[in-house]
């Protein structure tokens, strides 16, 4: 009975315990409040993605209004699956972020901080599950200004200038995106999805669609970093609450690809995006640029916060590479990489809030020797790491290895090449932290840390165990993202 | 402002009457121009009308930024609130056809509620950022 409402309480539940969260007033009640909520949203987007997998598209009108003329959400196995992470790493980061947001956050604040929280993942949520694109501008908004808020609770004072940043930046992408939906709505008469896929197709080479077009590329790839448009994520990965990091390096540049691809597949068409207007081309040039400037610059960081967040723009050159190769293996690859680089990085960032709690800033020089005392944590990001960079039984290699099959079914075999090539990157960063951590004389802070507590731990390595898992067994995921990547190319195997 | 008579007699004068049109302008709203979120700023208004006369201590005494934070909250869950309310009933989210036998009625009953929550919420967020500017200290001259 109450699952016919599944689409809507998706959002509407966090939605509406984010104001009960300021009015308890109370640090402890607002954080039981916002873990049980991202629970329930767990269970709910797994009964979603469960049920559109065998009954096929699911539509939910809201206020009874029928679509095309109401708000309609809907869901089919390319949203379940991001609604599926982004409430998976929102329930894994919550069960994490009591003792984190204790030391980093001020503890009048954590009302606030926590009901700030529910609207990001109601927001993202809320990308995710609707068909109605003007919702998505909405949903969008909310999310977005969730974000700097939460980006602004960092300890460091840089982090006001770094949410002022993305604030600039996310409201300029927002801006283009909402232009490009109101010449799409100028041109066809409506804002549904569904509706909208089919009337584009009979004004699609009039120049107002064109330009909906490239408002909406340049809008949506501003929300997901991509190069050379990242410029505001490294300063707020790095100065945002350890918490906060990994919440949104996990979920929201991921639900901003979703978007691309609901605006390029669904909206535009494959054969549209894809052959006449020759996106691929452009995404190739600005994804290999990513994956290896990205990576080089990554090398040279000293912050690991940083670090990790220009490798996380490299990563997502990696996922708009599977767009660029215009089949259905690349967009498998994409799907796949969303998911695998979410749960990576959700994992690592949440490592090194182990080792904030610990040492505060965590730079090559202050984890010198932590891995004798922090062995658990340490051996986490090696794992991490391993993943990052592809290894064979974790999920990097899975989704790198769809990425070199796109590559070779194409007879690009020097991108096969340049694929491997960066991973080589990857090494480099990855192997200064092991360097720092194991094999240098301990710094006098880390000689005297021990390890983080269990309710930090627990959250994290579930993230870890999550990396070798979908990397041995990938029926979940590839199965799932085959289907929706077909779904995406209109069918075509 | 302690000094000036003639304000704070006109003050005291003006402001019941500022709030009462306030109400005038939320319920005739389904009528004529106006709505929850004028009747909000209007309501708003009359609360820094009172503050600019008799000083931001009196009006945090009369609007205890506490309340303000909860009427900020509050109108979202209200406006929320009726829509779940509709999922309740047996229809789906925002349906207001269920609230009354009468399917008009009931969709006028709803957006009522919608209104009373932007309202509250539109008249809490004015206060919030006007006791947040308004409270900063002072800076000390520079000399």
């Amino acid at each position: 009975m109450i699952a016919i409402h599944f689409p809507a309480l998706q959002v509407v539940v966090p939605l509406l315990a984010a104001p009960l969260c300021v009015i308890v007033r109370n640090a402890r009640a607002a954080w039981l409040i916002a873990l049980a909520v991202s629970w329930a949203m767990l269970y709910v987007a797994t009964g979603l993605l469960a049920e559109a997998l065998s009954a096929g598209v699911i539509s939910y009108r809201l206020g009874s209004w029928a679509p095309p003329w109401g708000i309609e959400y809907r869901v089919d196995p390319v949203n379940g699956l991001l609604l599926v992470l982004v409430s998976f790493v929102g329930a894994v980061v919550m069960t994490f972020s009591r003792a984190s947001v204790d030391h980093e956050v001020p503890r009048s604040q954590h009302h606030l901080f926590y009901a700030a929280y529910l609207l990001c993942l109601s927001g993202l949520l809320g990308i995710a599950v609707t068909g109605d694109a003007f919702n998505i501008f909405v949903f969008l908004e909310i999310s977005s200004l969730a974000t700097y808020i939460l980006i602004a609770m960092g300890r460091d004072r840089r982090a006001l200038t770094a949410s002022y940043q993305y604030l600039i930046m996310g409201t300029i992408g927002a801006t283009f995106i909402v232009i490009g939906i109101g010449l799409l709505y100028l041109m066809t008469g409506t804002l549904n999805l569904a509706d909208l896929a089919q009337r584009v197709p009979q004004v699609e080479h009039t120049r107002p669609v064109l330009a909906a077009l490239a408002f909406l590329t340049v809008g949506i790839s501003l929300k997901l970093a991509l190069f050379p448009l990242h410029l505001w994520l490294p300063n707020a990965y790095a100065y945002a609450p350890s918490m906060v990091t990994a919440f949104v390096a996990a979920t929201a540049t991921k639900v901003a690809v979703y978007l691309l691809l609901r605006f390029f597949f669904t909206v535009f068409g494959a054969s549209f995006v894809l052959e006449q207007v020759q996106v691929p081309a452009i995404l190739l040039v600005l994804s290999l640029a990513a994956m290896f400037v990205a990576s080089t610059v990554a090398i040279y960081q000293d912050d690991l916060k940083r670090m990790l967040a220009y490798s996380s723009v490299a990563q997502i050159g990696y996922i708009t590479l599977g767009v660029s190769t215009a089949s259905a293996t690349g967009l498998t690859a994409t799907l796949v990489h969303l998911l695998n680089h979410g749960v990576t990085k959700g994992a690592l960032f949440l490592l090194l809030g182990c080792m904030a709690l610990r040492v505060d800033r965590v730079t090559i020089a202050s984890i010198r020797g932590i891995g004798r005392t922090m062995p658990l944590t340490t051996f986490g990001v090696v794992l991490g790491g391993f993943s990052l960079i592809g290894v064979p039984t974790t999920v990097g290699f899975v989704s790198k290895w769809y990425l070199v099959l796109a590559a070779l079914e194409r007879g690009w075999w020097w991108l096969a090449v340049l694929i491997l090539l960066s991973s080589l990157l990857a090494v480099v960063y990855m192997w200064r932290v092991v360097e720092a951590a194991y094999f240098k004389e301990p710094a006098p802070r880390a000689r005297k840390v021990t390890e983080a507590p269990l309710s930090m731990l627990l959250p994290a390595w579930a993230l870890v165990a999550a990396c070798i898992y979908f990397g041995l067994d990938t029926r979940l995921t590839v199965g799932v993202a085959t289907q929706a990547a077909q779904l995406l190319m209109g069918g075509t195997p | 402002m302690k000094g000036y008579l003639v304000l704070r007699v006109i003050a005291k004068l003006v402001i019941p009457f500022a709030l009462l049109f306030a109400l005038y302008v939320q319920f005739h709203g389904d009528f004529g121009p106006g709505g929850g979120f004028q009747a909000g700023v209007i309501i708003a208004a009359g609360v820094i009308f009172y503050a600019l006369i008799f000083g931001l201590a009196n009006a945090r005494k009369l609007v205890p930024p506490r309340l303000v934070e909860i009427l900020v909250a509050l109108g979202v869950v209200i406006y929320g609130g009726v829509g779940v309310l509709g999922i309740l009933l047996g229809g789906n989210y925002l349906d207001y056809f269920v609230l009354s036998s009468d399917p008009v009625h009931g969709q006028e009953r709803g957006v009522f509620w919608v209104e009373a929550g932007v309202c509250v919420t539109v008249a809490g967020v004015m206060l919030a950022i006007f006791y947040a500017f308004a409270g900063r200290p002072r800076r000390p001259d520079p000399e």
